[in-house]
């Protein structure tokens, strides 16, 4: 086993789902590691929130990116470095409210990133308001009345954007979300995974979410409309079980091998031809 | 006429948008170009696609002149408004250029255009191509010299246009006979071209950018030539976007520009910080335009100085410079993004569209002092640290792929990358930064970035930067007086602005905004300005406006 571990004290809450997940992380690095996937072409990208506080707590490279940019910088990321394997963590908020076109971008082109969403279904490190996907009547302290807003369905919104990669896991089955996360690498183009996770301190749904969650099997990965049927079983509001699994995958060229693909190494620039042009 | 052997001709050539004036003006650039004239075109259009009025003025003259003047002295045509509009801008004996199947009149020179593109079945568009010979044969410029012109241009349809100039060319008179200068011609660059290749030339290797006047002809120059210059050109969903993706690429290890104008330099401020925190290096072109909001889109304006040196929150420090003309934007450009990598830092080429889209002489030999300077790398032994603590305050560079873990941050961090809070953590690396900023302060020792022309021993200076420097440093020597630009602004070059004022008693502000931005500049470095002359109808300076002014101080 890599050791991933750093000396950064962990703050997050005691229960908090992100613990899972970091541990799904862990042991999925260490799976590509063995796979022979050298620990310097992996590079985490993380946004800002508690989820974020991830890459202080892995020892690997990383870019702790602004509120909201995580999924473009690892675009960036990417395109200067087609070889890099990069795991994209990110907050419902940061997904859906500050970044929500970079998100819905990122799917359309089809950007080799694998964007990890923990869905706490809420703002947490600034103590609770309502995101994109907190359900209606949300009391946070900016609704106290409870939000007016319907959430929306976020894996909906990725398969109309075109990702080519669409999966939900739960941070308390650590050991299928460290396989999402192995196929959502494998997977050559954009992947988007759904954490659901429990914020002990502002929402705390483990109940719920232990009673609701299933393992679900799409048997056609490519077909839009099976993957639509499992998207759209649970509404984020009201009743109904919450599938697990992958539930969208098709392979399309990605988007930074095709910038890159008339790149020729060590070639000089033709400025001089061109400078012919303009005389 | 008495307009032979003045060599500072001005010509006019409007239309409406989509009628291909622009194009014409260039062809008629390239000719004087060829007889040895050096050329400026100022390009005014507006924000539509199909109508409206666009015009080309090019002033092609002996020596360099990056300005216009007030007055024409040959007006060409495309339609009844261009005539409307500047025949009072007309010399006295200037010539107007015209399709006299539209427009009925006695002075100047007519030209059938729509019969002689439809006798020889062409397509309407070629008419320029029969105004531009007319207009050629009535100044005496020779047949060879106008194919040529015409051959390089028009790729498409050529023997149709040729035929079509042809006809034009014979049935029109010689009024005069401009003379042939024995220069060799220089190729003929907007300030976003040169901008480009100055880019390239210090080894660009991804342009990002969502499309914005007057930076837009960056991106489409960028990814015309994607392929000759070997890089990856991409418009993606927004400037914020633009700038976070080119700070991510640098992070890999790719040098890595932006370009865009007031609104979305607005939105890549935030970038701009992170940029500077996490300390990637990063090239933003700024090409301003009038404000605020979105004013007069496709104008221009220096209204942006004092934003973009306060650009990004936070306590840092980036480079900020301003070039005059093609060839300072082309070498500024290649520098910068050196000194962006050299620096691990935010650095801004700040411009505006009458230098971004204006068209200059340019000199090949500012290519060859630009090269690809390395930055300081890590050396592949030391236990790598992304904010490693150093006496310059310079943290030697890896990027992921090297054995390294290569951590950046938008926090507050330790040497490693990692976040931190405690106060002496805090102090650490703002103070290392603190001494990295003394380092880019420094630099400016080993850079040009004051220039002084004109009658030094003027005891009358003038100061302008940016694109106003053509207009003003013509004048300032016309009027024997001493003319200092300043290039960089940020870190400001005190040491050298100071030398320039030495004998100066008088200080005259030129500038194209309404609040007199670099006032408030060189107030704060103790350097006072006695007058400004202020311009902020988003329109250039003629030579003989500010001329006025000037003479009236």
């Amino acid at each position: 086993m890599e050791n991933l571990e750093t000396k950064i004290t962990n703050t997050w809450c005691p229960g908090c789902g992100n613990f899972g997940i970091l541990q799904a992380v862990k042991l999925a690095i260490n799976n590509l590691i063995e796979r022979g996937i050298s620990k310097e072409n992996i590079v985490i990208v993380s946004d800002i929130g508690c989820n974020s506080k991830i890459v202080d707590y892995l020892n690997t490279n990383s870019f702790y990116s602004l509120h909201g940019r995580s999924i473009i910088t690892a675009m960036g990321i990417k395109m200067a470095n087609p070889n890099l394997k990069i795991l994209v963590f990110l907050g419902d908020g940061a997904a859906l409210d500050e970044g929500i076109s970079h998100l819905i971008h990122a799917a359309k082109r089809n950007s080799d990133i694998n964007v990890i969403m923990h869905n706490n279904r809420l703002f947490a490190l600034t103590t609770g308001q309502f995101t994109a996907v907190s359900p209606k009547g949300l009391k946070g302290k900016s609704t106290p009345e409870g939000s007016i807003e319907e959430p929306i369905n976020p894996l909906e919104l990725v398969l109309a954007a075109n990702s080519s990669f669409i999966a939900r896991g739960y941070s308390s089955k650590i050991e299928h979300l460290k396989n999402l996360i192995l196929e959502a690498v494998d997977h050559k183009g954009f992947s988007f995974i759904e954490v659901m996770q429990p914020c002990v301190s502002f929402f705390n749904n483990i109940q719920f979410l232990n009673e609701k969650v299933y393992e679900a099997v799409n048997p056609e990965l490519g077909s839009r409309e099976k993957a639509l049927t499992l998207i759209k079983e649970w509404n984020y509001n009201g009743e109904g079980k919450i599938p697990l699994g992958i539930f969208y995958k098709k392979d399309r060229i990605p988007f930074e091998e095709e910038m890159n693909k008339h790149l020729v190494k060590d070639k000089k620039p033709e400025i001089e031809k061109c400078l012919q042009t303009h005389l | 006429m008495g307009m032979e052997n003045k060599k500072d001709y001005s010509v006019i050539i409007g239309g409406a948008a989509g009628q291909g004036s622009r194009k014409a003006g260039l062809i008629i650039a390239k000719l004087f170009n060829n007889l040895g004239y050096n050329v400026f075109i100022y390009e005014d259009y507006q924000s539509l696609i199909k109508g409206g009025h666009n015009f080309s003025v090019i002033r092609a003259s002996e020596g360099q002149k990056f300005s216009i003047r007030e007055k024409a002295d040959f007006l060409l045509s495309l339609n009844e408004e261009t005539i409307d509009k500047h025949e009072k801008s007309l010399q006295k004996n200037g010539l107007i250029v015209f399709n006299k199947d539209k427009i009925k009149r006695e002075k100047g020179v007519g030209i059938a255009l729509d019969t002689i593109t439809k006798e020889l079945g062409g397509i309407s568009i070629m008419g320029n191509t029969a105004l531009i010979a007319g207009f050629s044969k009535a100044v005496g410029i020779e047949w060879e010299d106008l194919e040529d012109a015409l051959r390089k241009e028009l790729g498409k349809g050529i023997e149709k246009n040729l035929e079509i100039a042809k006809r034009a060319y014979e049935e029109t008179n010689t009024f005069l006979k401009i003379e042939k200068l024995k220069v060799e011609p220089d190729p003929l660059l907007t300030g976003n071209e040169a901008i480009a290749l100055g880019a390239v030339k210090a080894g660009l290797d991804i342009y990002y950018a969502y499309p914005m006047t007057p930076a837009t002809s960056i991106l489409h120059y960028l990814a015309e030539h994607a392929k000759d210059f070997n890089i990856i050109v991409s418009q993606l969903e927004n400037e914020i976007a633009v700038i976070n993706s080119a700070i991510g690429s640098a992070y890999a290890g790719k040098r890595s520009m932006v370009g865009t104008s007031g609104g979305g330099f607005a939105l890549m401020t935030e970038g701009i910080s992170l940029a500077a925190q996490s300390e990637t290096p990063t090239l933003i072109i700024n090409s301003q335009r009038s404000g605020p909001a979105t004013g007069v889109p496709t104008y221009s304006s220096q209204a942006d100085l004092l934003f973009t040196l306060n650009s990004g929150h936070g306590d840092f420090v980036r480079f900020v410079v301003a070039p005059g003309d093609a060839n300072e934007s082309c070498y500024w450009s290649g520098k910068l993004l050196n000194l962006a990598w050299k620096y691990q830092t935010p650095a801004i080429l700040l411009v505006d569209k009458d230098l971004s889209e204006s068209t200059f002489e340019f000199d090949r030999k500012v290519l060859d002092q630009i090269k690809k300077e390395n930055p300081v790398l890590w050396n592949g032994k030391d236990e790598y640290g992304r904010y490693a603590d150093s006496k310059n305050g310079i943290s030697p560079l890896a990027f992921p792929g090297d054995k390294a873990v290569v951590k950046a941050t938008s926090y507050e961090h330790d040497e490693k990358g990692f976040s931190i809070e405690e106060s002496e953590a805090v102090i650490l690396m703002q103070e290392k930064r603190l001494r990295k900023f003394e380092e880019m302060e420094k630099e400016i020792d080993s850079l040009e970035a004051v220039k002084v022309y004109g009658n030094k021993n003027s005891k009358k200076a003038v100061v302008a930067w940016g694109s106003t420097k053509g207009v003003a440093l013509e004048v300032a020597e016309k009027l024997g007086l001493k003319f200092i630009q300043p290039l960089m602004i940020q870190p400001f070059p005190q040491k050298q602005f100071d030398k320039a004022m030495k004998g100066v008693d008088k200080l005259i502000l030129v500038e194209c905004n309404a609040l007199g931005q670099m006032e408030k500049v060189l107030r704060c470095h103790g350097i006072k300005v006695d007058k400004k002359i202020l311009k902020y109808d988003m329109r250039p300076f003629t030579v003989e406006e500010l001329e006025k002014k000037l003479k009236s101080i």
